[in-house]
């Protein structure tokens, strides 16, 4: 009772990152919180999965294996979460803010009329006094996250109402194996039980996973090469510091003009106009054509090793150096700094 | 108060006569509500969007309808296009200036809206927030579809739609890119996720949520933006100058329907702050870089400490 819940995804059988993340913060929330760390898994096909989570710190592993469970669909998933929930209350639930949790997360919450909190990038337990009421709480959740398109930052608590639910994005926790020798229970959830012809009347007629398309539009990290870069090979670079930073990659005209990127990442007057939170412009010179369609950004960060480039005049950050040395110590200490 | 409940009551009274008096056709006609937020728009925080002591200027923030309900306001036309006899109507709740999401959503195509706003609102989560909406929405007549955007761009939550869907007790499809077809009951749409499509099937009534990667909403149409020019709610027409003229009586359309807490059926416990599970404890603005851009260079210590800076602001990590 009163324990650490970690709403587990499924991918392609094994139990997704971000939850193994998840897992790893709910260790160790648990153990501030001198409770047990339970790993909830639906889906099908699911025989041994228990033992992805045991290394993780999972006491108990709860197991709905149905194939009305698989590929998901909200309300199937809903329904046992929230039985299994009014039976174990669980003081802290947290889930992936991925397409799964942030379809699933606020169907359960609002079922067990309980707050959910999205996309948190910090989770602490802390004290609150609420003076109006007179009354002061222990070890809540504190749930830290961005809002405001990112220009704020606030700090969400559930003073009376349980499960105090979350959901975080993928890359955001560390994920770490707490101890490889670790062993839980399972326990079975017999889903049989708890389906009505109700939950399942959503039908996946048609499934196609790929290889995401470019969507530098909704990315509120980019990470931007220009002529500057060189060539098609030192666009490698970009790709992974825009995989560290959880960005994506777009270019300039002269870029891609160039052969170093795909056209769809082309930014400015005739390319897509974007406006994230940090935009890093590596060796593009900015000229007015590019700058149109960028200079919104909320942060803009320029790598040329000519100190006079316009981009400068824009920019927060002017880095006065070459692409080549730059781009790879921003990935070293962004590793060294989020370890 | 008073005269503007009674008000309320008579157009009501007038609309139902006339629906009653119109013949009973059967047409493959939906009936569309559109969830539409009036939200600061956070996209374009420039440097003077943030004030001195690095707190948000919200006055600098141009009201805006929120960019994903253009989506789904977009798919709704589409459906209208499809299906004649489909209407649409707009449900914002909000501060009495979100009237003005509705009239733009008016210009666009939608044939009625509701403004839902009351003191009794203020500081909902998104928990109270749906429980507000599904109480208007049990409040409408019969609702084949409700679709909202994804993602208001400043809670950025992105948990309205589908408790929403909750609380009515109906079906969910979220991240809708397209739907494919709304017939005989049923509705198909294509699922944008995060590594593929999917394409579903979900009787209606239902809830659908649509993303950014849908088509853009079409733009303002010249002769609806005549017909609507003049439509105010209630609240509005009071607060107009003295020589302004209502046409409401001739032109029923030119009302846009507002409804305080009284006019749905509630419980308080349910609703604004004392009716959210969450709460704010603590607001940090991120306060940003003065203009001149601050200059750097490729050193191991400049490198690290861009970097730690720019965790520590949340921009990354
Ligand atoms: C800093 C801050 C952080 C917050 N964090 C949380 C949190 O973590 N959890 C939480 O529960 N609440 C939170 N809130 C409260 C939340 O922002 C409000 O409840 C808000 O009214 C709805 O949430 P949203 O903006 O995230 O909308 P979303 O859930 O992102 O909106 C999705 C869709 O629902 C529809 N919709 C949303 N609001 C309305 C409306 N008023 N009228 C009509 N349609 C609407 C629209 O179609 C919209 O596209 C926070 C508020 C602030 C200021
Ligand atoms: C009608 C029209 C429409 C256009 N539309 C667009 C558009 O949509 N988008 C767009 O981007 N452009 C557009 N352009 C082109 C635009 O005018 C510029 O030519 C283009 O943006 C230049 O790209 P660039 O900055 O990558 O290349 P350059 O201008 O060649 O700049 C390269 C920069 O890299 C720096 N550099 C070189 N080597 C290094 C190194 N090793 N390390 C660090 N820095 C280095 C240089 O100092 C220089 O500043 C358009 C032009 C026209 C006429």
């Amino acid at each position: 009772m009163n324990n650490v819940f970690v709403i587990c995804e499924v991918d392609e059988g094994k139990i997704a990152d971000v939850s193994l993340e998840l897992m790893t913060k709910g260790r160790s929330l648990a153990n501030q919180l001198k409770c047990k760390l339970e790993a909830l898994v639906l889906g099908h096909n699911l025989k041994g999965i228990e033992k992805e989570l045991y290394p993780y710190g999972a006491d108990v592993v709860h197991i709905g294996d149905d194939e009305r469970l698989d590929p998901y669909t909200t309300l199937p998933h809903t329904s046992v979460i929230v039985d299994l929930f009014k039976k174990e209350e669980p003081q802290i639930a947290l889930l992936g803010a991925s397409t799964f949790g942030r379809d699933l997360g606020p169907r359960v919450s609002s079922a067990l009329q309980s707050g959910l909190t999205a996309d948190c990038t910090s989770l602490e337990i802390g004290p609150h006094e609420d003076k109006k009421a007179g009354k002061t709480y222990e070890d809540l959740l504190y749930q830290i996250r961005p809002a405001f398109g990112g220009n704020i930052v606030a700090t969400i608590i559930n003073p009376d109402c349980r499960p105090q639910m979350a959901t975080v994005r993928e890359g955001v926790m560390k994920k770490e194996i707490y101890d490889a020798t670790y062993k839980g229970k399972v326990s079975k959830i017999e889903v049989d039980k708890i389906l009505k012809p109700e939950d399942l009347v959503v039908n996946v007629i048609e499934r196609h996973m790929e290889k995401s398309k470019v969507n530098i539009k909704n990315s509120s990290i980019i990470v931007s090469g220009g002529y500057g870069v060189g060539s098609k090979e030192n666009f490698n670079m970009l790709y992974e510091l825009a995989e560290v930073l959880g960005a994506e990659v777009g270019a300039s005209r002269a870029a891609v003009d160039a052969g170093y990127a795909e056209h769809e990442r082309q930014i400015g007057q005739t390319g897509v106009t974007v406006r994230p939170k940090l935009y890093i412009a590596c060796g593009i010179s900015g000229q007015i054509q590019h700058t149109a369609g960028m200079e919104e950004s909320s942060m803009i960060i320029a790598i040329n090793n000519d100190p006079n480039a316009p981009i400068n005049k824009i920019a927060d950050y002017a880095i006065t150096g070459d692409v080549g040395e730059v781009v790879p110590k921003l990935i070293k200490f962004y590793k060294q700094n989020t370890k | 108060m008073v005269k503007r409940r009674i008000v309320n009551s008579l157009i009501l009274i007038y609309l139902s006569t006339v629906n009653n008096s119109l013949p009973k056709i059967e047409t493959m006609g939906l009936n569309v509500i559109v969830l539409a937020k009036q939200v600061p728009d956070t996209r374009n925080v420039g440097k003077d969007a943030m004030k001195a002591d690095g707190t948000v200027n919200r006055a600098a923030l141009p009201a805006i309808f929120n960019p994903e309900d253009l989506n789904a306001l977009e798919q709704a036309l589409r459906l209208k296009d499809k299906y004649p006899g489909t209407t649409i109507t707009i449900l914002t709740m909000g501060p009495g200036r979100a009237a003005d999401i509705i009239r733009e959503g008016l210009y666009r195509g939608a044939d009625n809206g509701y403004l839902l706003t009351d003191r009794a609102f203020a500081g909902s989560d998104t928990l109270a927030t749906s429980y507000a909406l599904s109480c208007a929405l049990k409040k409408m007549s019969k609702i084949d579809l409700i679709i909202a955007g994804r993602q208001a761009i400043d809670g950025d939550t992105a948990q309205v739609g589908p408790q929403v869907a909750e609380k009515l007790g109906l079906p969910q499809v979220t991240y809708a890119e397209e739907v494919l077809s709304a017939e005989t009951g049923k509705i198909t749409i294509r699922r944008r996720l995060e590594r593929g499509v999917e394409t579903v099937e979900m009787p209606l009534p239902g809830v659908i949520t649509v993303n950014a990667s849908a088509p853009e909403c079409r733009p303002r149409n010249a002769k609806l933006l005549m017909k609507f020019k003049h439509a105010r709610t209630i609240t509005e027409r009071q607060n107009e100058a003295e020589d302004y003229i209502d046409l409401t009586a001739d032109r029923p359309y030119l009302n846009i329907e507002e409804w305080s807490v009284n006019d749905i059926e509630t419980d308080m416990n349910w609703l604004g702050l004392s009716g959210s599970p969450t709460k704010v404890k603590k607001i940090e603005n991120v306060v940003f870089q003065a203009k001149e851009a601050k200059r750097l260079t490729p050193a191991d210590e400049e490198m690290d400490e861009l970097m730690k800076e720019l965790i520590a602001n949340h921009t990354i990590g």
